[in-house]
């Protein structure tokens, strides 16, 4: 299989996983266990059938393709589709889900951002105003519970469907009343909810793929961003735009 | 119940520049020093992985935990204050080498106006001017202060070349200018064609190997442009855990420890005798006994530890009287952002303080007569190098999210180019910092609580420079230039400037200032506060320089009252 063709099945592979994520949401499938087995297992299969892109040999499994926080396929698939929207595949480049944004986000959620451990987080909590800041008691990872299960009870309610199964400009409105601040939401408001999705999002896009995300140094490759480089001292001072293959921190250990 | 440690003749809390300069400096006189530091020992060592955006740029690894300790902020006296749970408006250092290890290291002096700011204003323009504000000479002139600035310049090997309007220099810069890239010469051409004189921004990234005073040897920096929220690699930035830090602790004299977190200056209202601290690591308190206490623990800290100690007279924002607390100023910053859509630079390139300025319309170096404000700002253009998280400079019309923002971020990620000011910031009477009344750190001492907002000088000062450094950026021949925000009301969450001062300002009388010209307290004659928060302004630089200049002269004046006691001014 050549690479192209490698990465064509691994993008058609994965949109396997997103589309069936959207039928576990349907309810299609059924919810609960049965519809976790199945994420689980089109997960699985996606991964064998990919060499990961986050190495660089052959038959590797893209370990890094595994949820570490989410446990619920019908909630991970809003994400997905969400992060989706905001960073979408077009004739720029991949979109959030070929980068696997949806994964990077899923890590930082289960580590020290996701539990806000290096924040000030005692009480009392005031609501503050607009230049006050960030002043709420919930921590980042149920700022995405609360606001990821509302996307979905908005969408049910106004379309009656589930948020992944919506057309594009469909999800593009319900997000764009949450960013407004139109959605009352337990704990948050839905603007401070979308800004941190937002940003998580394009974190996921250009971090360095070590944390799950800018697969294949994808996201970097479309700014022209070459990563982690020792030294421009040679090319600094050149009047010519001067293109470098990227580089990872994977190469501190390569 | 605290352990009471044999008694030294310094004890030095937070161990940053100011810090380790007065190390430095005093353990070569054979002064015994205690430094006590909150966060862990690091250097170039603990560096060899850091070109990673997101674990230093974004989540700011170098910068201080929030969850033991933050300040409280509101815009104005009236509101609740509310802690700053999150870092963003600036980012506070934490560690050994405190925010030196992650500066940038643009180093500039403050111009001559600066420090007698109060009277060249008057005598110039007349009191009418300065209304409202509460501005004040700093007890000190720039010719006096000249020396100090070249000690720390040595010690930092700062590369540069003498501005035409900036402040005038005994001796040249230790190293040359940093590498003139497309960029800066863009803005150069640009500037002189307008009337203006660039020159290259003084910089703490080596030039070239360079070995300062204290025989710390720099290596030359190589443009990797990982500098500003990172540890540098290569020893090639000026930070104190390799310009001063390595020789403060090879005289012998000084012990520098970890993990200590000073709650308390102990004092009988006239003196000090010592300090109590916390280790933060094993919780286990103690009582350190020394001659002379010395507070190295930026702006806000400095301020809190008097608050908290109750030394000195807290300020009051009612009456403008009292000291501790008083004058906070931050910065304003007007800038404009030029989208090139023909042309594509090497962005990602740089260094922490690459850049060109221009000093026209800083400071009084332009005709005040006319305009609604005093002092001005240096406007530069920075190559500190773009970071793809961080860096998605767009057109103002293009949405925040969805194809179009993907499309434009990713094509003007190396077309748009941006200027910057430093503008400088008065005090008012109303802008301040005192404790919180609510609001707890880990170890139960009351929060700092910021009270600050822009003023219509600060407005003023913003529209004005904004519209010089448009008409630079316009000069650069950009497709289109973005139109600025209003400043309106001082917002704690996107990022702005570390560059915060005041609150124990230094003055030539014991009434209006907390500090006399050798950062010796007024109200005690033991104790030393250093830094920014000796600043009655901020002026139109960066402040590290002007920062560095005043702990040399502490650092002589402390050597002096060491030997002779008393006032020292």
């Amino acid at each position: 299989m050549s690479e192209h063709e490698q990465k064509q099945e691994s993008t058609m592979s994965r949109r396997r996983f997103i589309r069936n994520s959207g039928l576990v949401a349907g309810g299609l499938v059924g919810g609960g266990i049965l519809g976790g087995l199945i994420g689980a297992n089109m997960n699985k299969d996606d991964a064998a059938n990919d060499n990961g892109g986050h190495g660089n040999g052959h038959d590797q499994v893209a370990f890094q393709q595994s949820p570490l926080y989410f446990t619920n396929p019908e909630i991970f698939g809003i994400l997905q589709a969400a992060v989706e929207r905001i960073y979408p595949k077009d004739e720029n480049g991949p979109g959030a889900n070929d980068l696997d944004v949806p994964f990077f986000i899923d890590r930082q959620l289960a580590g020290s951002w996701g539990n806000n451990t290096r924040e000030y987080m005692q009480g009392p909590f005031f609501p503050g105003s607009n230049f006050q800041g960030y002043q709420s008691p919930l921590k980042r990872h149920e700022v995405f519970d609360v606001g990821l299960a509302a996307l979905q009870t908005y969408s049910n309610d106004k379309h009656k469907k589930p948020f992944a199964e919506l057309e594009g400009e469909q999800q593009d409105e319900i997000l764009t009343a949450f960013e407004e601040d139109k959605v009352k939401l337990r704990g948050v408001t839905s603007r401070t909810f979308f800004n941190i999705l937002r940003a998580a999002a394009i974190e996921g896009v250009y971090a360095d793929p070590a944390y799950a995300g800018n697969k294949n140094m994808e996201g970097w490759k479309m700014k022209d961003f070459p990563g982690h480089q020792m030294s421009y001292i040679n090319q600094i001072e050149s009047k010519k735009f001067v293109e470098i293959k990227p580089n990872s921190l994977h190469s501190y250990t390569s | 119940m605290a352990k009471t440690l044999p008694k030294t003749d310094a004890v030095v809390v937070g161990v940053g520049w100011a810090g380790g300069i007065i190390a430095a400096e005093l353990g070569k006189q054979g002064i015994k020093v205690v430094g006590l530091e909150r966060g862990k020992e690091r250097g170039v060592k603990d560096f060899y992985v850091v070109h990673d955006e997101l674990r230093y740029g974004i989540r700011y690894e170098l910068m201080q935990d929030l969850s033991k300790e933050t300040i409280t902020f509101r815009n104005q006296g009236k509101e609740r204050a509310l802690p700053m749970r999150q870092l963003g408006s600036f980012l506070l250092g934490e560690g050994l080498g405190g925010s030196g290890v992650h500066w940038n290291g643009h180093t500039y002096r403050f111009l001559p106006y600066d420090f007698e700011i109060k009277s060249q204003t008057v005598k110039k323009y007349g009191e009418a001017k300065i209304k409202g504000l509460q501005v004040q000479d700093w007890g000190i002139t720039y010719d006096e202060l000249e020396p100090y600035f070249y000690e720390f310049e040595k010690a930092a090997g700062i590369g540069g070349e003498e501005g035409e309007l900036g402040p005038k220099r005994a001796n040249p810069f230790p190293n040359p200018p940093m590498k003139e890239t497309p960029i800066t010469a863009r803005f150069k051409e640009a500037a002189k064609s307008l009337g203006m004189k660039p020159y290259h921004m003084p910089s703490g990234n080596m030039s070239q190997a360079y070995e300062n005073q204290y025989g710390a040897k720099l290596a030359p920096c190589q443009y990797c442009a990982f500098c500003e929220r990172f540890g540098c690699e290569y020893g090639a930035k000026a930070d104190p855990t390799v310009a001063v830090i390595p020789f403060a602790k090879e005289t012998g004299n000084v012990d520098i420890r970890n993990f200590a977190n000073v709650t308390e200056i102990i004092h009988d209202g006239k003196k000090a005798t010592g300090v109590r601290y916390v280790d933060v690591q094993t919780k286990e308190e103690f009582i350190q006994p020394a001659e002379m206490v010395i507070l190295t623990s930026y702006v806000m800290n400095n301020t809190r530890l008097l608050l908290a100690s109750k030394l000195g007279r807290p300020y009051n924002p009612d009456t403008g009287t009292g000291v501790i607390g008083k004058n906070y100023c931050y910065q304003i910053l007007p800038g404009s952002a030029g989208f090139f859509d023909e042309e594509q630079f090497n962005t990602f390139m740089g260094a922490g303080a690459l850049g060109a300025t221009v000093d026209d319309y800083n400071g009084d170096n332009f005709d005040h007569s006319d305009l609604d404000f005093i002092h001005g700002g240096s406007i530069s253009i920075n190559q500190s190098g773009y970071r793809p998280i961080q860096y998605n400079m767009v057109p103002t019309d293009t949405p925040k999210w969805g194809s179009k923002f993907k499309e434009n971020s990713i094509k003007y990620f190396t077309r748009a180019l941006s200027i910057g000011t430093q503008g400088a910031s008065m005090p008012v009477q109303h802008n301040y910092m005192d404790l919180d009344p609510s609001y707890k750190d880990a170890y139960g001492l009351p929060l700092l609580r910021l009270t600050y907002d822009f003023t219509e000088q600060d407005k003023n000062l913003y529209n004005y420079i904004g519209k010089i450094s448009d008409s630079i950026m316009k000069e650069m021949g950009p497709a289109k230039i973005n139109d600025r925000q209003q400043l309106e009301h001082y917002d704690i969450v996107p990022y702005q400037t570390t560059h915060n001062t005041g609150g124990v300002i230094m003055g030539a009388e014991p009434e209006t200032s907390a500090v006399n010209n050798y950062m010796q307290m007024w109200e005690a004659e033991n104790v030393f506060v250093i830094g920014a928060s000796a600043f009655p302004h901020n002026g139109g630089y960066n402040p590290t320089g002007t920062v560095g200049a005043l702990a040399y002269r502490a650092a002589e004046g402390i050597i002096k009252y060491s030997k002779e006691g008393g006032l020292l001014a």
